[in-house]
């Protein structure tokens, strides 16, 4: 467990932070991931750039209809945001279930999302909030979807020399349910599935639904055709019942260690009918 | 009653939930671990290890690695030819021993497999340069599962042995054929107790100090037996033993792991000398998945013989053990104590068991916490539900029906043992009804009728423990103790056990308290350095306060005769008493305290007859049995339907360990017991590919369990006393290991039971019910 020597460098400032990523050199953010892979001597890069004395990059704050996240918010910071916990939810409810009390205190929402591991939480809820992603470099900045970002296993849209700057999340409107529902491996913490649900109801009628999909296959994904099949619907026990059976349609299910391809699957929709059922219990 | 002060201090130690004196530097971090030791001049091992769980070595370039910088010293299997073997201790007739080197020489037999060795300035600089070793491997087939192994064609582990068989076992107790022959009805069934991985917090670690000047080696390693560390290292590196000195400084966890003599222990000697500089090898995590002994590793075919009315009448098991590419020190004993204990606590009279120990590509088994008593107790538990089931007995009713009966102790047992003291019903009946038993069969069928799945598993375990005699064990099963009242009338215990984890530093001074009528805090429990405490066997077994006490316990009356002795010079009167801490003349009524006594017996201006100075005592205590704790676990658990998921609704423990000297402690050791249990149960298995790859190499894989997991567990208890000792005690060490997993598994297939299911193999993964589940409906 001791990692290849590499060079340390922790600029105060994301303009000196940029240049180094130009020159090759490896951004580290919470380190939850990256150490233990150096550890192993199975990342070895020869340069890190720790971003966190970044403090322009560490913020919660609202904006118009949004609300924006620095990329080093800690996982801690999002599930206590008081903003957050007013404003979206979501994203700290699913926080919350992230790993332990020590992985929440370091790791970072940019971090996760630039490591995109399939089984990661977070992934669920972005794409169900169709949250959108500001991507920087030394001469550039550009904004993407999630649909965009979230290309494969541990493959994102990020260029060389690029790290996320923000993320940015919308304010729920009034009335909004929202949950999410995971399956834990049990050695690793991580979802063997997740399912975040956004739902609106009115006059009886479910107008709005949302619903992200991690840890099934290589990357996090919004589920639309079971989207589609709640519109319009009451939201009864049948209608739950047969959108969540849509929730993997069109995605390839990974089997590993911990849960064949089928049972991931069958997870998937077992937890799909208890989240839109659990969201819509809280909606208005 | 308001308590006098007086009360207070007459007050019994022994029986108290005292907490544990060695917690707070635990707790706080300021104990002293092995990595925590620092030298003049310290070097670092890095060790490179085959990635191949089976390859021929064609050679090995190091010119790299020794052109490296910092690097002092690079060696391989060649240079470390001479160093004896690893040891195995065991023997049994016929048993095939592999020459293990400490490092590989001509071929690697796992992944983990040690190929060499770099000794630099530093643990980076090590690493690096092992990186940069260049190994010409030619890989060959490897077998990874023992069946597989057995199998006609399969790859040969060790080229010499073909067939892949490291020992065969056979035992036959009473007359089984005829149990068989009169036999109303068979139950067979195939039941696995899967390869676990023991992962103690504190991996392991050596420094080790060489003085030339001296012919002086001073090993300092995590291990559960220093003395036979000395004894086995000093013979390995052809050193004299009493130049030897082991030390082990707190030991972050073993559960049988340490309790071993590695390949690293001696090889650190080797570098030590080699260098003529301290040198320190600290195992990381990966290392100790791949390269410290895993347990279990079973596969059993049960078959079991019984009349209609539940009565059994004998048993037949034929255990196929994983060995393993070597035979580490215990290797092949762990599953003759499956054999003993096959018949648990029942009353049963005939018996036959045969193991085959069978070689495979993978790191070798060795003692995990029970070793081979939970899996015999697996297996009986398992086998008697399934008799339950059969012939539609409850599964209490059966067990009270068949239990050796209260009247019959010491009762001797088809497999050899002779059970020392039991109330077997006892336990059960407490736990049912704990569990309030019929309300809650009432629930269940109610439960049934709404689709529901509720389980209700019932383990009544017995184990074999303070192992033990010495005629059972391979290098002697007594313990030693020394016990020293100081000229201050402080007392310092040194016991040759090697508590890591099992309080003794708190309950051996329990008991001097007691007899000596001092204060717990007058009391020093000193162990695990060989040249300050006696030889002693160590901490293994549930032996240490069963054995380790008892030694202590008959050096403290030794002392109580003398210091009655010195107490009667004293005082001028023959006829005196000791208690509370002072000795009375009966004639005059006047005392001396202990600490007076002491200082007089140290002074020595006046001896007693044919009395030496000086208040010291050594024991070595032989027992003469082992002892046998008994107890039951009731589980109740829930399934969800939709999904497998097992939630453990209720987890109740009554163990019977004898007379508790700390009932706390005894609660911590079921509690720690129980969840090693639970992770066997639901969670861990050590999975290897059949390249032989370990693919639950990280604890990102390996489901260890965590705080969070872990169901609230009842642990009451009801009182047995042993008569194999003075204490009165039996163990507690491994208990709750031992009652946990088959009361979880009966649990799980009672709750399954409507859908035919009838075994199902651990770990219970929530996959494999949601397949019985899918299956049924």
């Amino acid at each position: 467990m001791i990692p290849q020597k590499f060079e340390y460098t922790a600029p105060d400032s994301l303009k000196s932070v940029l240049q180094l990523l130009e020159t090759g050199a490896k951004p580290l953010a919470g380190g939850m991931s990256l150490i233990p892979m150096m550890k192993l001597r199975l990342a070895t890069p020869e340069h890190l750039v720790d971003l966190g004395k970044l403090k322009e990059l560490n913020y919660i704050r609202e904006s118009g209809n949004a609300v924006h996240i620095g990329a080093m918010s800690t996982h801690f910071d999002i599930e206590t945001s008081p903003v957050l916990l007013r404003k979206c939810p979501l994203l700290a409810e699913t926080a919350a279930d992230i790993g332990d009390l020590q992985v929440r205190n370091r790791g970072t929402i940019g971090g996760s999302a630039a490591h995109a591991d399939p089984s990661a939480d977070y992934p669920a809820a972005l794409q169900a909030l169709e949250a959108r992603f500001v991507l920087i470099g030394a001469d550039r900045e550009r904004t993407v979807s999630g649909a965009e970002f979230f290309a494969d296993a541990f493959t994102t849209a990020l260029e060389p020399g690029e790290i996320v700057r923000e993320v940015i999340v919308p304010i729920e409107e009034p009335g909004t349910g929202v949950a999410y529902e995971k399956v834990v491996q049990p050695a690793s913490g991580f979802a063997i599935v997740g399912i975040a649900v956004r739902i609106r109801r009115s006059a009886g009628k479910i107008t709005f639904a949302r619903i992200g999909v991690t840890g099934l296959s290589n990357h996090a994904y919004r589920a639309t055709a079971a989207e589609a099949a709640l519109a319009g619907k009451s939201g009864s026990a049948a209608d739950v019942q047969s959108a969540a059976a849509l929730v993997t349609q069109g995605a390839d299910a990974n089997s590993d260690l911990h849960a064949s391809a089928d049972y991931r699957k069958h997870l998937a929709v077992v937890h799909a009918a208890r989240a839109i059922a659990t969201a819509l219990s809280r909606s208005a | 009653m308001a308590t006098t002060i007086a009360e207070i201090q007459k007050e019994k130690q022994v029986g108290k939930r005292l907490r544990r004196r060695e917690d707070p530097r635990l707790i706080t971090g300021t104990a002293t671990y092995v990595d925590d030791i620092q030298m003049e001049g310290m070097q670092y091992a890095a060790i490179l290890r085959s990635p191949h769980a089976a390859a021929k070595i064609r050679s090995i370039d190091t010119k790299l690695a020794e052109k490296a910088p910092g690097v002092i010293a690079v060696y391989t299997g060649k240079d470390t030819e001479k160093v004896g073997a690893v040891p195995c201790g065991a023997s049994l007739p016929g048993l095939r021993v592999p020459h293990h080197n400490i490092l590989a020489v001509n071929r690697v037999y796992f992944v983990g497999h040690p190929v060499a060795v770099v000794v630099a300035q530093n643990r980076y600089l090590a690493q690096d340069a092992a990186d940069l070793i260049e190994v010409d491997y030619e890989p060959t087939a490897a077998v990874a599962e023992p069946e597989k192994a057995l199998a006609s064609g399969a790859p040969a582990v060790h080229p010499e042995w073909p067939d892949n068989v490291a020992f065969t076992y056979h035992q036959d107790g009473g007359d089984v054929d005829k149990a068989f022959a009169q036999a109303e009805v068979i139950i067979k069934q195939r039941i696995t107790s899967q390869r676990l991985i023991p992962m103690a917090m504190e991996t392991r670690g050596v420094v080790a100090e060489f003085r030339a000047a001296d012919r002086q080696l001073n090993l300092y390693t995590s291990t559960q037996i220093p003395h036979l560390v000395r004894t086995l290292v000093a013979s390995m590196l052809s050193l004299d033993e009493n130049r030897v000195r082991v030390i082990t400084p707190e030991v972050g966890g073993g559960f049988g792991s340490k309790l071993n003599v590695y390949a690293e222990e001696a090889l650190m000697g080797f570098l030590a000398q080699k260098t003529g500089k301290p040198v320190k090898w600290i195992e990381s995590r990966r290392e100790n998945f791949l390269c410290t002994i895993h347990g279990r590793g079973h596969v059993d075919y049960y078959e079991l013989a019984a009349k209609r009315d539940g009565t059994i009448l004998g048993i037949k098991l034929k255990i196929i053990q994983d060995v393993g590419s070597y035979l580490q020190l215990l290797t092949a004993a762990i599953p003759t104590l499956s054999v003993l204990m096959m018949p648990g606590i029942y009353n049963i009279p005939s018996i036959r068991a045969d193991i085959v120990g069978v070689f495979t590509n993978c790191m070798p088994t060795d003692a995990y916490r029970g070793a081979g008593r939970p899996e015999a107790t697996h297996g009986i538990e398992r086998m008697v539900d399934i008799l339950a089931d059969e012939l539609n007995i409850d599964p209490a009713e059966i067990r009270l029906k068949n239990f050796v009966a209260n009247d019959k102790f010491p009762y001797a047992t088809a497999t050899g043992l002779m059970y020392d003291s039991g109330n077997y019903a006892a336990p059960l009946k407490k736990a049912l009804d704990m569990v309030h038993y019929k309300k809650l069969r009432q629930e269940q069928a109610e439960a049934r009728k709404q689709g529901k799945w509720l389980g209700i598993g019932i383990s009544t375990y017995g184990e074999i423990c303070a192992i033990g005699p010495s005629p059972a064990t391979p290098a002697g099963g007594w313990e030693s103790a020394t016990v020293k009242v100081e000229p201050s009338g402080k007392v310092t215990i040194m016991t040759g056990a090697c508590p890591h984890g099992q309080g003794e530093e708190t309950t051996f001074a329990q008991i001097a308290a007691d007899e000596l009528g001092v204060s717990v805090d007058d009391v020093l429990v000193v162990w695990g350095d060989t040249a300050v405490v006696q030889y002693g066997i160590g901490t293994f077994g549930s032996r240490g306060t069963a054995i380790g006490g008892t030694a202590v316990y008959y050096a403290l009356q030794d002392l109580k005769e003398k210091i009655r002795k010195f107490g009667a010079v004293l005082l001028e009167d023959d006829d005196v008493a000791l208690a509370d801490g002072k000795v009375t003349s009966k004639k005059t009524g006047q005392s001396k305290s202990v600490p007076e006594i002491a200082a007089a017996a140290y002074r020595a201006m006046k001896l007693p007859p044919n009395t030496e100075p000086g208040l010291v005592s050594t024991h070595f205590w032989e027992p003469p049995n082992f002892t046998f704790p008994f107890g039951t676990h009731i589980v109740v658990t829930e399934i969800d339907g939709e999904t497998g998921d097992i939630k453990i609704r209720r987890y109740v423990a009554v163990d019977d360990c004898g007379n508790q000297i700390n009932p706390l402690i005894v609660a911590g050791q079921v509690h720690g017991g129980v969840a090693q249990g639970l992770g066997q149960s639901l969670w861990e298995q050590a999975v290897y590919d059949d390249s032989g790859q370990l693919l639950t190499g990280e604890l990102t894989d390996y489901a260890v369990p965590r705080a969070h997991m872990m169901p609230w567990i009842e642990a009451e208890h009801t009182t047995t006393p042993s008569p194999v000792n003075p204490l009165g005690v039996k163990g507690v060490g491994e208990a709750g290991t031992i009652g946990c997993s088959p009361a979880v598994v009966n649990s799980v297939v009672d709750a399954l039971s409507p859908l035919g299911v009838r075994h199902i193999d651990m770990p219970l993964t929530p996959e494999k019910i949601w397949k019985l589940l899918r299956k049924g409906a």
